[in-house]
């Protein structure tokens, strides 16, 4: 399977990556042998046959809900980049 | 007998015997760490101040005729593992110089158990590799022969017991990341069941098949740390509300019996897959041989979708990844780079310098297949596939108590000289990323050395939360098969 240089920009904008120019054409091979790889999971005849997303087939995990106490802002504001009045600090997000 | 060579259960005799101190007992790991560390590069963090004063709470215990089996003892961590006050770097620049604020609860029972905790060890950043030279941080060595990687993703992990650098540490385990590294070293490993131990702490690679799991010197040290860490955890729902069991005890149950009335699983795609060193072989065909005259019965079983394995695999994993590592967007702790002019630069510039070569390789392949119009045809295939293979192992317990295998096609390798093409480090996974998929237990337990004295191991898989057949099974192998003795100089 081919996949071109603006696949794999557009992928890595999505995933919130930048690209280097010198590193697109490396990685679009890469990709493309691993996903051809993946095409080996065509020949495999799944017609009827549920998907596993856990192997331990859980049901929903319930809990009582009770009311536990809070470790604190202190604590989860502790690897903060930057913060300020008690939240974290982020560029300016609309104009 | 030098301190550091013990294993947790010869250790604790002279702890208990008051003929060493936990004090003692540490300060010589530490100063071993200090000499021959430089060597290996297990240790990415050693935290003498915090292992002293475990060892010193450890000896007021003891004093009193308090204690269990682990107190007092240096046990090492994967650095994934996160632990309150002391740096989690995962062996990633995103993590480089994150600090939990708290513990995981594998950390919290082993300190609850009096374990003491010299350091943290390295990795594949965020345990993505085969061979822990993704580490973003420094490269570790093989202790049997230097100019080899010690496997990976829990490279460090294995590399600290083999080299006694710790009495015992753990791993993660996605997708052979315990057992191969276990099986390069020439230590005991296990991957629990899927839901046997809590990973509440543990920073997720790919949650539907992430479990943690102990590195030791001994299949009896394997047991016991089995018994500290497993367990429900109301943190972690996806941990099994089942009681666990007394495995030291269950091992050596009926031990006079070894192991006849038991049957041996060998599957076919397993040992007549292409590629396998034919010195790992001719090991694990020994091994196989030992199993059989010590009561053991071997039938052939088959495992018809193996051939699809690596490419489920290599779907699903990097799919969750790339779910999983969104988090690291340099807003909440991380890397953070602020000087862009928004908040998409903020997460691209951070994400971009953060992440090394092959997590980005693999966030790219997990978001592309999960992408609108691809997830049909990747994700959800794979998980098709996933219950097939999850199917082949239902069929083949029923003909047997537990599977035997190579856990790794080839010994450790040279490091630097490993593919670049990273198709072929995948490849490599194959005898031991079907467990992850299916959820069933798996170990690797030392059977033998190639001609140039690298270890080889012996994988054993085991039904849903029987870790206990393969502790069984293995603690008679190693008895008999007494190599466990041998350690590498250094």
């Amino acid at each position: 399977m081919k996949i071109t240089k603006e696949e794999v920009l557009y992928v890595a904008n999505l995933a919130r990556l930048n690209v280097d120019e010198e590193d697109v054409d490396k990685l679009a091979v890469q990709i493309g042998n691993i996903l051809s790889y993946m095409d080996t999971l065509g020949k495999a005849d799944t017609d009827g046959v549920e998907p596993t997303t856990h192997a331990t087939h859980l049901t929903n995990a319930l809990r009582e809900d009770v009311v536990h106490t809070h470790p604190g802002m202190e604590m989860t504001l502790a690897n903060a980049p930057e913060r300020e009045d008690g939240m974290f600090v982020v560029p300016k997000v609309v104009g | 007998m030098s301190l550091h060579k013990m294993t947790l259960t010869e250790a604790h005799g002279l702890l208990r015997h008051k003929k060493i101190s936990s004090r003692e007992l540490t300060e010589a790991m530490l100063s071993r760490i200090d000499t021959v560390d430089p060597k290996v590069g297990a240790y990415l963090t050693v935290d003498k101040e915090g292992a002293l004063a475990a060892a010193d709470a450890a000896d007021a215990r003891l004093a009193k005729g308090e204690g269990g089996p682990l107190t007092g003892l240096p046990v090492g961590l994967k650095d994934l593992i996160c632990t309150k006050g002391v740096k989690t770097t995962c062996a990633s620049k995103m993590l480089e110089n994150f600090i939990p604020t708290y513990d995981a609860t594998v950390v919290e029972k082993l300190k609850t158990a009096g374990a003491v905790f010299p350091g943290k060890l390295n990795m594949d950043e965020f345990a993505m590799g085969s061979t822990t030279e993704h580490s973003a941080m420094q490269v570790t060595r093989n202790p049997w022969d230097l100019t080899r990687f010690p496997g990976g993703s829990s490279g460090g992990s294995a590399a600290a017991v083999a080299g006694d650098l710790c009495l015992a540490s753990l791993g993660s385990d996605t997708g052979g990341s315990i057992r191969q590294p276990a099986s390069h070293c020439g230590v005991v490993g296990m991957k629990p069941t899927y839901g046997r131990v809590s990973r509440y702490g543990l920073v997720a690679f790919a949650s539907s098949l992430d479990q943690i799991g102990p590195m030791t010197k001994s299949v009896e040290d394997c047991a016991l740390m089995m018994e500290s860490i497993s367990g429900y955890d109301p943190r972690d729902s996806t941990s099994v509300p089942k009681e666990v069991p007394a495995y030291r005890e269950l091992m050596k149950a009926d031990e006079g019996q070894g192991l006849s009335g038991m049957t041996v699983g060998v599957p076919v795609e397993y040992w007549e897959a292409e590629g396998v060193d034919p010195e790992v072989m001719a090991a694990v065909t020994h091994a196989k041989e030992l199993l059989e005259s010590l009561g053991a019965r071997c039938v052939p079983v088959s495992l018809p979708h193996t051939e699809y394995a690596v490419a489920a695999y290599y779907v699903i994993a990097p799919s969750e990844a790339s779910s999983n590592l969104a988090r690291f967007d340099g807003v909440r702790y991380g890397l953070s780079q602020r000087d862009g002019e928004d908040l998409l630069s903020l997460y691209k510039r951070t994400r971009s310098e953060g992440f090394g070569e092959e997590v980005k390789r693999r966030i790219i392949i997990g978001t592309y297949a999960l992408s609108s119009g691809y997830y049909d045809a990747y994700y959800k295939k794979a998980s098709q596939v996933r219950t097939l293979i999850m199917e082949d192992f239902s069929q083949a317990f029923k003909a047997c108590d537990f599977i035997i295998s190579p856990a790794a096609p080839t010994p450790a390798g040279k490091i630097g000289e490993a593919s670049d093409d990273p198709l072929e480090m995948y490849l490599s996974d194959i005898f031991t990323l079907s467990a992850n998929l299916a959820g069933i237990p798996g170990m690797s337990v030392p059977c033998g050395f190639t001609g140039q004295g690298l270890p080889v191991g012996l994988q054993l898989l085991g039904r849903h939360f029987d870790e206990a057949t393969l502790l069984k099974v293995a603690w008679h192998f190693e008895r008999a098969a007494d190599i466990s003795k041998a350690r590498p100089t250094l």
